[in-house]
């Protein structure tokens, strides 16, 4: 279940924010996207862009009668190669705001930083660094949970900045079947790009052996900033502030604030909900750190 | 005497792993001729005639109207065949059929208005000027094959080329296009497995096994030699 | 489905329809900036701006209620979190998110139900959004309908097949050999659509055929069109 703001819903200064960063990010994938490459990307982009809304109505049994289906970022980044399935991304969130209303176009912007570009460059950078070795289908299971994670991550925290509060309980059980989603969507990326394999070996992209620092250090931050932004907006009293004032209950607010520890309405944001989940997702990225640096190693090693 | 317009000496290709898909294939095509491809799947009908204009490249000689097919020579190729594929959904690929069939023309060099020009003049020889707006996907098989066609005439080429022309037509759609093609005064290759269609719209044909040209006549005299005739080509009617 | 339904819309005829997609876009952006910032007030704003949206399906000769109930379609997705803020104690401000993204929602709906697709994505360029980025938007919503039809045959053959009978894993490996099938043949198609466009002596640029004019009646149009919810807004809706 991926992530798609509607409109109304985030504050002013975060979905102009967001807007004013997609655009040039959007310009550098685009560009990269068609550099070295011939002019058949376009096609190619645009028929694989149908094909993602197409695969979605392929059933997946997750067992007890439910089923699931392909989100496609990390089958993108490892067949088209990242900035493709970035820009392929971005035009499918387009369509999908525009055609279907499946998230806002104020908010387009933000959905495109989350999903089109953290989402994918955080899907391809496991494959980068490992998708050579022994640890291949690990690596493509990766970065198909991390799609997922990353953009949840970033929509909530940018909800959570929006002054959107979430009980405890919610945000525990969101980021619970955020978490189904990811595994979901990790097993079948591995499934589907192991038959395609099968298939004609040609269609999946093999990561290249010259690193792109570049690519590399905005994929780690795109990690880095999703789990500092949910723990920092999680901390952050300001949206609290906003939303008391909005309500019309200033006065009573203004006496909690006058005292940071305990009470019930400042209370659900350090709920341990909101904690366990930070410390979740910080674990994951410590761990994610420490393979890219053993990646590195490795890779030295063989050459 | 008439101008040569192709003319192909021992063109071979194979593929990325080595298989021999043309194994030395000479061809000529001379003006205003319509020749038939014959011959079972796989036997290079197709890849053959899509080195006629460098999609594919092989060894051997290719000349395009008097000029050898060379990188360089590409878009001369490209103005003097026009080839319609087996798939409409392949080549209509614009929103709408006028923005379509202008497609040719503005590579061509021409400014918006001389396309459009062209597109709604290309349209009207094939009866679709009143689909003009209207999107591709609306379309039924046998329009879309008119609208395709459509394209390729816009550019006003010497040659035309279909591949597999009555594939998704019901028979009143061939007919249709059987005697659209009869009122064409370009050259024509057409490959196709409706020996029927053959017959009617191609005097000689050309018939492809194994990637080497294996015999040539007319259409019935072809079909005889390879045992391509008898109580199935009997099927389908065409006027 | 629901992007038929739109593109046949879209396709109709109306003063509304014959408006540079442009000026279309920038009232849009207006009404939504001006419905997303409406803290106070809503109980009669969120009406207004319904009505003036409803006026326009009218003006436009689309079906209200239709296109109103297709709006819906963001309402799942709101109402979750809108039930999270009714939790969490302030059921006002609930109901002030599902109804700003029903109205936003339903202003979107009115573009694209006014403007066909591929003009619309040209009215961008001028906006300044990469024309790589439109021409791969242009191409996906072409070949939406073609694939579309080809998963749905797909889907209809396993299912036939007895889809419930096998056990799990082999069912997913199954979906998994299905995608696959359906990635190669979107593939084959991707690269046969290029060499057809090759063959028409396509060689890297999309040349346009027609460009967009900005006319008088554009900017007539414009104006209330911006101007109207903009008061609106700032007559009844309180502070900046």
């Amino acid at each position: 279940m991926p992530m798609h703001i509607p409109d109304g819903f985030l504050d002013t200064p975060v979905w102009v924010g967001l807007n004013v960063a997609a655009l040039p990010a959007v310009g550098v994938l685009a560009r990269k996207a068609q550099k070295g490459f011939d002019h058949s990307r376009t096609p190619l982009l645009g028929v694989m862009g149908a094909f993602v809304f197409a695969a979605q109505m392929i059933n997946f049994p997750v067992g007890v009668g439910t089923s699931g289906h392909l989100i496609g970022g990390a089958l993108l980044a490892c067949t088209l190669g990242p900035a493709a399935a970035a820009v392929t991304m971005t035009a499918i969130l387009a369509i999908q705001a525009l055609i279907f209303q499946d998230g806002g176009v104020l908010a387009l912007g933000a959905n495109v930083m989350n999903m089109a570009v953290c989402g994918t460059l955080a899907a391809y950078l496991p494959y980068h660094f490992w998708g050579r070795g022994r640890w291949r289908r690990a690596a493509i299971f990766l970065g198909g949970a991390l799609s997922v994670l990353v953009g949840a991550l970033l929509a909530i925290s940018e909800l959570l900045l929006s002054g959107i509060p979430m009980p405890g309980a919610v945000l525990g059980v969101s980021l619970g079947l955020f978490m189904v989603s990811a595994v979901l969507e990790g097993a079948i990326t591995v499934a589907v790009v192991g038959a395609l394999e099968g298939m004609q070996p040609d269609f999946v992209h093999q990561p290249s052996g010259r690193r792109s620092y570049v690519l590399g250090a905005l994929a780690s931050a795109a990690i880095l900033l999703s789990v500092v932004g949910v723990l920092f907006a999680s901390a952050n009293p300001d949206g609290l502030e906003k939303l008391a004032a909005d309500v019309g209950i200033a006065s009573r607010a203004k006496t909690l604030f006058a005292t940071p520890l305990a009470d019930y309405e400042a209370g659900f944001f350090e709920s341990p909900w909101a904690r366990k989940a930070g410390a979740g997702m910080a674990g994951l990225v410590l761990m994610f750190g420490a393979s890219v640096l053993l990646g590195r190693f490795g890779k030295k090693r063989s050459v | 005497m008439s101008r040569r317009l192709i003319e192909v000496r021992d063109l071979r290709f194979r593929y990325h792993d080595g298989t021999p898909a043309l194994n030395g294939v000479d061809f000529w095509l001379d003006a205003r001729e319509t020749v038939a491809l014959l011959g079972p799947n796989g036997s290079g009908k197709t890849t053959f005639v899509l080195h006629l204009n460098g999609l594919l490249s092989g060894e051997g000689t290719i000349e395009i109207c008097g000029v050898p097919l060379t990188k360089e020579t590409l878009s001369h190729a490209r103005r003097k065949i026009g080839l319609v594929f087996q798939d409409s959904d392949s080549q209509l690929f614009m929103p709408t059929v006028i923005e379509d069939a202008a497609f040719g023309p503005l590579n061509l060099g021409l400014t918006g208005d001389e396309a459009m020009e062209r597109a709604r003049e290309a349209l009207a020889q094939v009866g679709m000027a009143a689909a003009e707006n209207r999107a591709p996907w609306h379309l039924s098989a046998g329009e879309k094959k008119r609208v395709a066609i459509a394209g390729i005439l816009a550019m006003r080429p010497e040659i035309l080329i279909l591949d597999e022309p009555t594939t998704f037509l019901d028979p009143p759609a061939a007919a249709a296009l059987l005697q659209l093609l009869r009122e064409l005064p370009q050259a024509k290759i057409v490959v196709t497995h409706d020996v029927l269609f053959a017959g009617a719209v191609a005097p000689r044909a050309v018939f492809f096994e194994k990637g080497a040209v294996v015999g040539e006549g007319t259409v019935p005299d072809v079909l005889q030699r390879f045992g391509w005739s008898g109580p199935l080509t009997g099927l389908r009617t065409l006027p | 489905m629901h992007h038929a339904v739109l593109d046949e819309w879209s396709r109709r005829e109306s003063a509304l329809h014959r408006r540079d997609p442009r000026a279309k876009t920038a009232a849009l952006v207006v009404f939504l900036i001006v419905v997303t910032t409406s803290t106070h007030n809503f109980v009669v704003l969120g009406p207004a701006y319904l009505g003036m949206l409803v006026a326009g399906m009218a003006w436009a000769r689309i079906p209200p209620a239709g296109a109103l109930a297709r709006a819906a379609v963001v309402l799942p997705f709101s109402l979750v979190f809108a039930g999270a803020v009714a939790l969490a104690g302030d059921p006002q401000r609930a109901v002030l998110l599902a109804a700003k993204s029903y109205v936003s929602a339903a202003a979107v709906l009115l573009l694209v139900a006014t403007t066909p697709l591929p003009a619309l994505l040209r009215g961008f360029e001028g906006l300044g959004a990469p024309r790589f980025l439109l021409m791969v938007a242009q191409f996906l919503y072409r070949y939406l309908f073609v694939i579309s039809e080809e998963a749905q045959h797909m889907r209809a053959a396993a299912l036939s097949r007895g889809g419930g009978i096998r056990a799990g894993r082999t069912r997913f490996r199954a979906a998994a050999g299905a995608l696959a099938v359906l990635f190669a043949r979107s593939h084959v198609r991707a690269s046969d659509i290029h060499r057809a466009m090759l063959a028409r002596g396509f060689e890297g640029h999309f040349r346009l055929v027609r460009n967009l004019r900005f006319g008088l009646a554009d900017a007539l149009f414009l104006v209330p069109a911006a101007g109207f919810p903009l008061a609106l807004r700032l007559a009844l809706g309180g502070g900046v």
